[in-house]
């Protein structure tokens, strides 16, 4: 521990020497399951900068914890802020030091909007759709569902699993898209109707994935699932040779909810100028190329070329459906609380 | 003297336990929340309902546990060993393979309801029965059965009138632990428990770390406290009560079943609980040698060790390097809390009035949530000298934290049974006081100490919620890995993430082996 406290004094002592970088070591703060892409290093070689990863928690331990730490932040960058707690963290003041990258343009321009004060940094998107099972569908000549309307149907009666939004990411995104499909008085009345229907809740992802999904590899009964647009491709890359040519699931176009992250510079970091090389390299194109494959989400930068399975079997939705940040901010705990009493209680 | 032993324990409690927590529930609370929060139905249910389910679920562990606790104490057979160190398997292995092994054995009707977290909880926790009560048996005076059965009474008559009265305070205890472990359970809630029916420790998670409502949090924290501090309460006089001086007797209780009656009994009882310890272990291994729908192939094996050449690639390379981190991890934290908890159990016995209150200060860890800790010590720590925020010795710190309690509870009794006579004589023939505990005291717990640490490096190799709030560069253990393998959608990543569960279990397996080799045949206890 001594020998740690004197690498920082000896950090400390080089970064203040002026705007030279070089030796600095960032602290990239992120949610558990993030995954590095492999380019990180070329941004070492690149700048003298080494980047450590810590992870603590989901995205929402990661922000919270971040909002508890302000003004003595763990770590320089956070990455993983989502679009569904940009307003509680942007409410925050001196969370974050705004910063306008040069590669801002370069990005989607509908995304950037979001931050008109360039407190963060928008990283990648991601659409939470409704999955489900071909080879199920196929082998009883049904066609999966279209939309969410079909859903409530006798068709599809006990065959969705869902997670629950107050507990699981995807869960609140698929409570979110029926806010955004069928209004603030509308959705209630759909989910009544799901209900009835025999959709099943769980608590998270992966047990709405591995144990429930018929297609997720366990002794699941439930053909359709929330999940993501990338997870297609997902059951080909991990599958066994010889490969599959096709993914043994599909998603439902029309379900798909739009979900942004962000970084952001936190405040109370020693290494500014090494934090702002560092958010300019997570938007360039040789980061923003290995964001598919490594986490699967999409690059928000555009004209990057996505990976030929992301082309073929998981392209974002064209049309996702998504809400104002803002509305999402001041409304997400009542929404949650109306779900809970309707389908839980 | 005792004074001087408990400053090392009470810095190490005030400063990783008590300051933070009370920082951040000194943070949410005010005037009225007290009242808001428990002027809620909701959260009166949530409060309610984890209480029954914690007594269900103790009162089931203790009904099926007694038996095996007996027979595996009192009587020698073939695998005996064995059986005891896998019983205590699922104890240790992260919740997350426990919940998703059930979710497979258990019919659909039963997933998402109370009796499916009772079963799992019932599981994970037999061994605390099997080892406390049994090792407690293996301190009974044989001769008192054996006076007994010569002046004419009858088996029963003897477990009735004899065995069950001396064990009942251990039995007393071992209940008390099960009740705070199924309480304050986390993950086997969440999943198998279901959306509808949070505990409090899931609300606490839920309202700190998704809804950053601390206020409710702070609440909820200090009637989880304020539940658990009441409970240690009862525990500690039942403890009390059951630690007479015995001196270091050699224990002689262990003896083959003689009669035919006895070698059913033994047979079958042995034979009931290796089959109810071993079938979800069944289902891991099942599951990490299907790779993909296609069938049956060691592919996930392969993964785990990083050979992936001729397959997909898991989320995580070379999974079984986390193996080795858990127990780097494992061992330190076993070291803390080892040291910690001795000098603590030794200031306990020695003191008076302060000891009953450190023991109670101690206890406090296993009944707060690793939620509110974590996120205490992250408002705390975080000026130098003392920011260890994301520095890798926190994690063995937040473990040692939990295993302490155990270490002072199983060394402490040991203490208390050493002669005072023997010290004094000792002092008198003009021993420093450390030669006296070096020649008398330690001679005594050795095992006790033995046991306390191969407990504590169990608890340290399962431990998955206080990990997993903490902020970790590098160190990812092998809980923490396995959820991150199930983070993404792939029959591979489920596959692997149960091959390296599997090898958690047979790491686990061969450390209590070791452990309870070491500590001699006698004396199950944890």
């Amino acid at each position: 521990m001594a020998l740690s406290g004197f690498a920082v004094l000896a950090a400390c002592s080089c970064s203040s020497g002026g705007d030279d970088s070089a030796g600095v070591t960032l602290t990239l703060l992120a949610y558990d399951s993030f995954v590095e892409p492999e380019s990180l290093a070329t941004f070492t070689e690149q700048t003298g900068i080494s980047v450590e990863v810590a992870r603590s928690g989901d995205t929402g331990t990661l922000v919270n914890k971040a909002i508890l730490t302000k003004g003595r932040p763990e770590g320089d960058v956070l990455w993983g802020l989502d679009s569904n707690l940009l307003s509680r963290a942007l409410a925050e003041d001196g969370l974050f030091i705004a910063y306008e990258s040069k590669a801002l343009e370069q990005l989607d321009p509908s995304v950037t909007a979001l931050v008109p004060g360039h407190e963060v940094t928008p990283v990648n998107v991601g659409d939470v759709c409704l999955n489900y099972d071909r080879a199920w569908f196929a082998s009883r000549n049904i066609a999966p569902p279209d939309t969410l309307e079909d859903l409530v149907t006798a068709d599809f009666k006990d065959l969705l699993v869902v997670q629950n939004p107050a507990t699981s990411s995807p869960g609140l995104a698929f409570l979110l898209a029926s806010v955004a499909r069928f209004g603030e008085d509308g959705f209630v009345g759909w989910w009544e109707q799901l209900r009835a229907n025999g959709v099943r809740v769980v608590d998270s992802w992966d047990t709405a994935y591995y144990d429930e999904f018929t297609a997720g590899g366990g002794t699941g009964s439930r053909p359709i699932v929330v999940s993501y647009a990338s997870s297609p491709p997902a059951t080909i890359i991990y599958a066994e040779d010889p490969k599959p040519t096709e993914p043994l699931t599909g998603s439902v176009e029309a379900s798909c909810y739009r979900n942004v992250e962000f970084a952001g510079i936190l405040d109370g970091t020693e290494h500014e100028d090494a934090a702002q090389q560092l958010i300019d390299f997570l938007v360039s194109e040789t980061f923003q190329a290995e964001l598919p494959l490594t986490n699967f989400v999409y690059p928000v930068r555009t004209g990057v070329a996505l990976p030929d399975l992301f082309e073929r079997f998981a392209r974002p939705a064209a049309t996702p459906l998504a809400l104002d940040p803002t509305e999402v901010g001041a409304k997400r705990d009542q929404w949650i609380t109306t779900w809970t009493d309707t389908v839980l209680g | 003297m005792p004074w001087l032993l408990a400053v090392v324990p009470v810095c190490f409690l005030g400063l990783f336990f008590v300051w933070p927590v009370a920082s951040i529930i000194a943070r949410g609370l005010d005037a009225g929340a007290l009242g808001d929060v428990l002027g809620s139905s909701r959260l009166r249910g949530i409060i309610w309902f984890t209480f029954w389910q914690a007594l269900l679920c103790a009162a089931i562990t203790l009904a099926v546990g007694l038996a095996p606790a007996i027979v595996l104490a009192r009587y020698r057979f073939p695998g005996r060993r064995v059986l005891l160190a896998v019983v205590t398997v699922p104890f240790v292995l992260p919740t997350v393979v426990v919940g998703s092994a059930f979710l497979a054995l258990l019919p659909t009707g039963w997933h998402r309801t109370v009796p499916a977290v009772i079963v799992a909880h019932v599981w994970v926790n037999i061994s605390v029965v099997v080892r406390t009560v049994g090792s407690a048996v293996a301190q009974l005076d044989p001769a008192l059965g054996d006076a007994a059965a010569t002046l004419g009474a009858g088996p029963l008559q003897r477990l009735r009138h004899i065995t069950l009265p001396l064990l009942a305070p251990t039995i007393g205890a071992s209940g008390a632990v099960v009740f705070l472990f199924c309480f304050t359970s986390f993950g086997i809630v969440r999943l198998l428990g279901g959306p509808g029916r949070p505990t409090l420790e899931v609300e606490i998670w839920r309202t700190t770390t998704q809804l950053l409502d601390l206020r409710t949090a702070a609440v909820l924290a200090l009637v989880q406290l304020v539940l658990v501090v009441s409970l240690m309460g009862l525990w500690a006089v039942f403890s009390a009560r059951s630690a007479q001086p015995t001196g270091a007797r050699p224990l002689g209780n262990l003896r083959s079943p003689s009669t035919t009656a006895q070698r059913w009994l033994t047979g079958i009882t042995a034979l009931a609980t290796a089959l109810v310890v071993v079938v979800p272990l069944v289902v891991l291994l099942t599951r990490s040698l299907r790779p993909s729908i296609a069938g049956w192939s060691l592919d996930a094996w392969r993964a785990v060790f990083g050979r992936a050449s001729t397959t997909g690639r898991p989320t995580v390379d070379a999974p079984w390097e986390s193996l080795l981190a858990s127990l780097r991890i494992g061992i330190v934290a076993t070291l803390i809390a080892a040291t910690v908890g001795t000098l603590a159990a030794c200031a306990v016995a020695g003191a008076r009035r302060g000891g009953r209150l450190l023991d109670t200060g101690l206890m406090l860890p296993l009944g707060t949530s690793a939620v509110t800790v974590g996120f205490g010590l992250l408002i705390t720590l975080d000026t130098p000298p003392f920011d260890l925020r994301g520095t890798w010795i926190m994690i063995p710190l937040g473990q040692a934290l939990v295993a302490l309690p155990f270490v002072v509870r199983v060394v402490l009794p040991a203490l208390r049974s050493v002669d005072p006579g023997l010290r004094e004589a000792a002092a008198t023939l003009g021993a420093a006081p450390l030669r006296t505990w070096l020649e008398i005291d330690l001679p005594v717990i050795r095992r006790a100490l033995g046991a306390a640490a191969g407990f504590a490096l169990a608890m340290s190799l399962g431990e998955f919620g206080a990990t997993s709030f903490l902020t970790r560069v590098g160190n990812e253990t092998a809980p923490i890995t396995i959820a991150r393998l199930l983070g993404r959608p792939s029959q591979l990543n489920l596959a692997t993430s149960s091959a390296l569960a599997t090898l958690l279990a047979a790491v686990t397996l061969l450390a209590i082996l070791a452990v309870d080799r070491l500590r001699g045949e006698q004396g199950a206890g944890f």
